[in-house]
């Protein structure tokens, strides 16, 4: 047994209480109504750790220390208080820090350390570096595209797979001669650029519907480029705390590509929306049926069952707190409203719940596709909001669709479908959707926010 | 050196099965404040980041040990925050029960 120096005992227990604190935290995240004492669990564990640490025998400067951690302090608040159609860019913009702050840990780790790096110690240490850099300009980009300061449809060229993978390779091979040859300095910033540029390139031709399992996959990378980091300092809370982050993400990044029926090398290395450029012209002079908020409201007025299927629209036409009114007075008038919650509508995973929380919806309303599924026959009405491959009923017929497979809400077996939308124009991904030249299909054309407003309006005046 | 290495990749296991266990029972309706969460949470590397800054080793060391403390402290700071604000929106429409 290694020596343990006295105050090294005490900060060993203290990230012990921190480790049970941040397992009960996400255990507690299994319902709503336990969920925020997650919080102070993890806020409790997080300031003993960060205390514990302080304790270090080996720390003989706080001057620094206590500067960042002011300063970052100031950096996060306004990051804790952006708007909730915000949630999504600040999520990726997190785990880009987050990648940065294991990124240069682990590169000043090296400089020090080197040329006595152990082979084990190399290859975590390469493992944190990479898995770091590729995930902190990924997820900048990420969220570029989501904040829209990037183009967000997906950007790609030939040989575009091979670029990248060989981007990898090159990467791979520098970390395994570092592992033989800790003493090649030169070798290792190449170990860095290369994934920072790979991080890049892995998320250009990534499209805004992907968005979501994109976000996930990277908060996996995030976490266990973490937990590297912690076997690189021998520190077993990192590893714990890596590891439960690492396994979150990589099960969202699961349930999230199989909500798109793709594996996630699909995801990864075939870019959505280039294959329906042919099929386009072909369906233009279809005819729909459309109608009026007048119409709409008398519809909806007297229907029992109402179920409304918000998507990334609704979020974009800030749409929510109208569709609080149109919930709260439909209920009024004894309608039984729902919200059907696909897995992934919106930008990243539960996006819309959070949006309707904020409008206020209870979230005993807001149903899982799988649960609500079965009851689209006996729903009288389905009103889709800026929602549009996630009902696309191609996804269930049509095997040349590409989007065939995909789990979808089944809004065509209500009896009436009623679709706020823009124009006819093709949604994100670009393919068509027949749902909206069914017979029971009324097309509402128009601002999702300014329609469901002028919905309210009729069922507020008229009777 | 040896044994603490198998120690850490004993520990790495277990908590990767309590995780996928964990994180397998919350429910889909918290997918956003869970990764928020897990994002603060993950921000504890920051641990590592005020050692590295108070052992003052290198000028470089240094440098990179600040900025990595900021981006880790912004996430724990702001992680929390939006949680907590996410979490304080979701109402069931049942009463309360004490």
């Amino acid at each position: 047994m290694n020596e343990l120096a006295g105050s090294q005992y005490l900060i060993e227990f203290i990230y012990l209480i921190a480790s049970a604190l941040f397992i009960l935290s996400l255990k507690w995240m299994s319902s709503p109504a336990t969920a925020r004492h997650g919080i102070w669990a993890g806020e409790i564990g997080m300031v003993l750790a960060i205390a514990g640490t302080l304790l270090h025998h080996g720390i003989v400067d706080w001057k620094w220390i206590v500067i960042a951690l002011v300063l970052g302090s100031g950096i996060g608040i306004p990051l804790g208080m952006v708007q909730m159609t915000a949630v999504p860019q600040r999520t990726a913009l997190s785990h880009a820090f987050g990648a940065l702050c294991v990124t240069l840990v682990g590169t000043a780790e090296f400089y020090l350390r080197t040329p006595n790096v152990p082979k084990f110690m190399m290859s975590v240490l390469a493992m944190e570096v990479i898995l770091g850099s590729l995930t902190f300009t990924g997820s900048l980009m990420a969220a570029g595209k989501l904040q829209e300061v990037l183009p967000q449809r997906p950007i790609t060229y030939k040989g575009q797979n091979l670029v990248n993978l060989g981007l990898l390779g090159v990467a791979v091979v520098a970390a395994v001669y570092l592992v033989l040859h800790p003493e090649a300095k030169q070798f290792f910033p190449i170990m860095v650029a290369i994934p920072l540029v790979f991080g890049v390139f892995m998320v250009i031709p990534i499209g805004g519907a992907d968005m979501p399992t994109v976000i996930s996959l990277l908060n996996g990378y995030a976490g266990l480029s973490a937990a590297a980091m912690g076997f690189v300092l021998q520190n077993k809370l990192l590893i714990i705390a890596g590891a439960l982050d690492g396994s979150s993400g990589l099960i969202l990044s699961v349930i999230m590509s199989k909500a798109m029926n793709r594996s996630f090398t699909n995801v990864l290395f075939g870019a959505f929306g280039q294959v329906q450029a042919a099929v386009a012209g072909a369906q233009e002079a279809r005819p729909v049926h459309s109608a009026t908020a007048e119409e709409a409201a008398a519809i909806l007025a007297a229907a029992n069952k109402v179920v409304i299927v918000p998507g990334y629209g609704m979020a974009v036409a800030q749409a929510q707190h109208k569709v609080r009114e149109l919930y709260d007075i439909l209920t009024k008038k004894g309608v039984e409203v729902r919200f059907a919650i696909h897995p992934v509508a919106g930008r990243m995973p539960g996006h819309m719940n959070v949006l309707l929380a904020e409008a206020d919806i209870p979230y005993d309303r807001l149903i899982e596709m799988e649960e609500i599924n079965g009851d689209f026959p006996q729903t009288d009405v389905a009103l889709v909001i800026g929602a549009n491959d996630v009902t696309n009923p191609a996804a269930r017929t049509d095997a040349s669709s590409p989007i065939y497979g995909m789990p979808i809400l089944d809004v065509d077996k209500a009896h009436t479908v009623m679709v706020i939308k823009r124009s006819m124009s093709p949604g994100f991904a670009g393919i068509d959707n027949p749902l909206y030249y069914l017979d029971n299909t009324l097309m509402l054309f128009g601002d999702a926010k300014q329609f469901v407003g002028a919905i309210v309006r009729e069922l507020s005046g008229g009777h | 050196m040896g044994s603490n290495l198998i120690d850490a990749l004993f520990i790495f296991m277990l908590a990767c099965f309590i995780g996928f266990e964990v994180i397998r029972h919350v429910s889909p309706l918290l997918h956003t404040p869970l990764m928020s969460l897990t994002n603060a949470l993950d921000a504890i590397a920051v641990v590592g980041a005020i050692v590295l800054v108070g052992e003052r080793k290198s000028a470089f060391a240094t440098v990179l040990g600040v900025i990595a403390i900021i981006a880790a402290t912004s996430n724990v700071v702001g992680g929390f925050l939006i949680t907590d604000r996410m979490l304080k929106m979701f109402k069931s429409s049942r009463p309360v029960k004490k």
